[in-house]
């Protein structure tokens, strides 16, 4: 029970320095991950990161060959099963049996995690606007994630781990889902969410960690993670500016007369303000970086500075 | 013909994908061809010992309902037409239905059928190319089959007769394939319905060549059998495999026409919005019940048949001396010893269905339907077990009903319904070796899911042994591996306890084996 309390929190996920290897391929390579009680976690990388693969390790389905991971303060390896009941899952692929019928499939989810709550089942399928009645065999891939979803919703859980669980929904339904993880997060719950829509991120994460090559890359809140990052900033002043180009962090300046665009990392764009200002500031844009800039700029280059 | 258009280019990428597959179900079963005639040459140096031979095998019922009709059995050829034809007919077969589920209605299950006809391609393409597909490698097979035996040195106009029968056999069981998918939306019900084609055409068959070979005439695996090879060949026969060909191409065609992309010609039914399944257990019965009863009810009907030949067994064995010989040694009456034999034979054909089940675990792991369900509070070992009590109820009740169709066929025919429970009893003791073979099968999976294949090969050679032991003349260590040798051949001898506890111990061990090595892996879904 060491590890379950950091900064006064209550930690649920606690990876640190995992590594997997499958043969002679390292999937993960000493990768940290933490995430709170009552945080909704995003969990970020390129393809074949080896987010599916965390995701596989902390469900006990694959068994870590070094770092240490505790989910609830237990070893997710050795206590699988115990440790399910307080979880529910959503692959990013969900492969249902073709012969059942979505509303059965739901219920045995339900039932093998310790009890659906039969009202939120019936509200879910409404909200989803899923026929329970069809066979999975003819179900869409945005249907069958549909099922996923309300199996794990409507469980009584204290975790979601969630992996791209909307890469097959529309936008309507995106947004029934976004909802449905502001409730359950409401509730002082936690959530996993590996995606690739960064607006959903940006909308549902209170804090983010970001993956490459099985390692973690960054982690923190987006204020943090912007903080690490450049502004970029449109200035039009009273005179030519002078003393930009020699300033700590600012980058692509161009000048146009009185005009002046450029990019400044965060930390200092405080010096870079009062450079312009010296100048005579008439109007001025500066747009903070967004999470699609944040991502390509760690999966873009070498992150190894 | 717009309808075709693209239909080479479809065929050239399914013969890319199924190149290695081809060559070696190609390959096995010319090899199962040849390796007949290179070991009945081995076998009889003289024509002395082969035309004795012939003389006890000619009356045989058993091997007769399992082979085929004897004709010329003291040549080579004849010889080789006898052990090889029946079974390398339904490897033909075997390999045309997979092909065909593999590029229809496995391509249009997956989705992967969509990307094809979303391509400048005729609506007919698919369907065309996987017919030819088909048709190449059965004419590749009877061809090679015919091309071997010749070469080996055998008649010419016999070993086409003979290529021919393995070609035309696989065509038209391709052509069952094909209507199959047409008609219902899953692979899994197309080969169910082919396989019990395939099924009834061979006992149809078998209860026809032992009897006056009415039923044979019903048999596409008959009518191959029919063109008499090495035995003065009739060559009409073909006529029929031809029009049956014809005729399930132009029902395949038509059915088609008749559906929608993705779904069958026998619509799906909605199912409940309300599950009943509330365990791992009541999932995995649901799972697999189709294959136990469908199983259950084939071996009940194959027990049936064996049995129906009744105690004619001693006519048909006549004065052959031979035969009382090799049956004496076996000890007990001759019709006691044959069925002692159709109890190892009925239970070997049973292994196959307890291995099938075993392999479901396999398949719900690499589809990724395990990986759901190990993500609720299911321990691995109960999701495991659950699978694995129905393996094991199940193979007890295929294993039954063949003893139970048995004792129940001979009952029927020769009024004595003592058989009943003597037959059954002769066949309840094969459930052990059964199970030992599916446990094998669930010990390498356990260790590595792709493994869990082993299961065949270990069937493959209990059936070798069973079959060719002696033909082959393996040597005793090596056919003492099978566990079915270790039994008691009831009727035939009297039952005993011990063989079939050591066995019993065995396979616990094997599959508390298992179980160590699959809690200790990683679960693989791709």
């Amino acid at each position: 029970m060491k590890r379950s309390t950091v900064g006064g929190m209550d930690t649920v996920i606690d990876i640190a320095g995992l590594v997997k290897r499958f043969g002679h391929a390292t999937a993960l390579d000493g990768l940290d991950l933490q995430v709170e009680r009552g945080e909704v976690h995003g969990f970020l990388g390129p393809n074949g990161a080896g987010k599916s693969t965390t995701i596989r390790v902390l469900l006990g389905l694959l068994r870590a060959d070094g770092g240490t991971v505790t989910l609830f303060g237990q070893d997710p390896w050795h206590d699988a099963a115990e440790l399910h009941r307080r979880l529910a899952y959503v692959p990013g692929d969900v492969n249902l049996w073709p012969n059942l019928s979505g509303g059965e499939v739901i219920d045995l989810l339900g039932r093998l995690r310790g009890g659906l709550d039969e009202k939120r089942r019936s509200l879910l399928i409404e909200r989803f606007e899923l026929d329970p009645t069809k066979k999975s065999r003819t179900y869409s891939k945005g249907n069958r994630q549909k099922v996923a979803l309300v199996a794990a919703l409507a469980s009584d859980v204290e975790l979601l781990i969630l992996d791209e669980p909307t890469s097959g929904l529309d936008p309507l339904m995106e947004a029934v889902f976004t909802d449905c993880v502001d409730e359950f997060k409401d509730d002082g719950r936690s959530v996993l969410l590996s995606s690739h829509i960064l607006a959903e991120v940006e909308r549902l994460c209170d804090r983010v960690s970001i993956i490459r090559a099985g390692r973690t890359v960054e982690s923190g809140t987006l204020a943090d993670l912007r903080h690490l990052t450049r502004t970029s900033v449109s200035a039009e002043l009273s005179e030519a500016p002078a003393g930009l180009d020699g300033l700590a962090g600012v980058h692509d300046l161009v000048v146009e007369g009185v005009r002046a665009t450029f990019e400044v990392d965060t930390v200092h764009l405080g010096a870079a303000l009062e450079a312009l200002g010296r100048s005579g500031i008439r109007t001025l844009t500066s747009q903070p970086p967004t999470l699609e800039e944040l991502f390509l700029r760690h999966y873009g280059e070498d992150v190894s500075s | 013909m717009t309808g075709l258009t693209g239909a080479l280019t479809v065929l050239r990428f399914h013969l890319r994908r199924d190149r290695m597959m081809l060559f070696w179900w190609i390959a096995g079963d010319v090899l199962l061809y040849y390796s007949q005639a290179v070991s009945t040459d081995g076998l009889y140096t003289t024509q002395a010992e082969l035309d004795k031979a012939a003389a006890g095998m000619e009356g045989n019922a058993a091997f007769i309902a399992m082979a085929g009709p004897a004709r010329a059995l003291n040549t080579v050829g004849g010889q080789v037409a006898w052990q090889a034809a029946a079974f390398g007919a339904i490897v033909a077969a075997l390999m045309s239905m997979f092909l065909v589920g593999r590029h229809t209605r496995a391509e249009e299950e997956s989705g992967r059928d969509e990307l094809v006809r979303a391509a400048a391609i005729g609506r007919h393409a698919p369907l065309a190319a996987t017919a030819l597909l088909v048709t190449i490698a059965n004419v590749l097979l009877g061809a090679l089959i015919s091309g071997s035996l010749i070469a080996y040195g055998l008649p010419a106009a016999g070993s086409v007769a003979l290529g021919l029968a393995a070609g035309l056999t696989g065509l038209v069981f391709g052509g069952v394939a094909l209507v199959a998918a047409q008609l219902v939306e899953s692979t899994r019900a197309a080969y169910g319905i082919t396989g019990a084609v395939i099924g009834v055409a061979y006992a149809l068959r078998a209860v026809g060549d032992v009897g006056n070979g009415a039923l044979s005439w019903l048999s596409p695996i008959g009518w191959g059998q029919y063109l008499r090879p090495y035995a003065d060949e009739q060559w009409w026969p073909v006529l029929l495999s031809v029009a049956a060909i014809a005729l399930l191409g132009f029902a395949a065609v038509a059915l088609f026409d008749r559906r929608d992309i993705g779904s069958g010609v026998w619509p799906a039914r909605p199912g409940p919005a309300r599950g009943s399944l509330g365990s791992a257990w009541a999932l995995s019965w649901r799972l697999q019940r189709g294959s136990v009863i469908g199983w259950t009810a084939g071996m009940l009907l194959g027990g049936i048949a064996y049995g129906s030949i009744g105690d004619d067994v001693g006519d048909l064995l006549g004065d052959s001396n031979f035969s009382k010989d090799v049956f004496a040694s076996a000890g007990g009456s001759i019709v006691d010893s044959f069925y002692a034999t159709a109890a190892v034979m009925l239970a070997l054909i049973g292994a196959g269905f307890a291995i099938a089940s075993v392999q479901r675990l396999r398949g719900e792991e690499a589809s990724g339907f395990a990986e759901g369900l190990l993500a609720t509070a299911l321990p691995r070992w109960r999701w495991a077990v659950a699978h694995l009590v129905v393996t094991v109820v199940g193979t007890i009740a295929v294993v039954l009903a063949a003893g139970l169709g048995m004792g129940t066929g001979f009952a029927l025919v020769t009024g004595d319904g003592s058989a009943v429970l003597r037959l059954l009893r002769a066949t309840v003791p094969y459930v052990v070796p059964v199970l030992l073979l599916a446990a094998l099968t669930w010990l390498a999976y356990g260790i590595r899911s792709r493994w869990a294949a082993i299961g065949w090969l270990a069937l493959g050679f209990c059936f070798v042994v069973m079959m060719f032991g002696a033909v082959l003349q393996l040597p005793d260590w090596l056919m003492d591996v099978s566990p079915f040798r270790h039994l008691a051949q009831m009727p035939a001898e009297d039952f005993d306890v011990v063989p079939v506890i050591v066995l019993l111990a065995i396979t616990a061990a094997v599959g508390a084996l298992g179980m160590v090595c699959l809690r200790r892996r990683d679960v693989v879904s791709n």
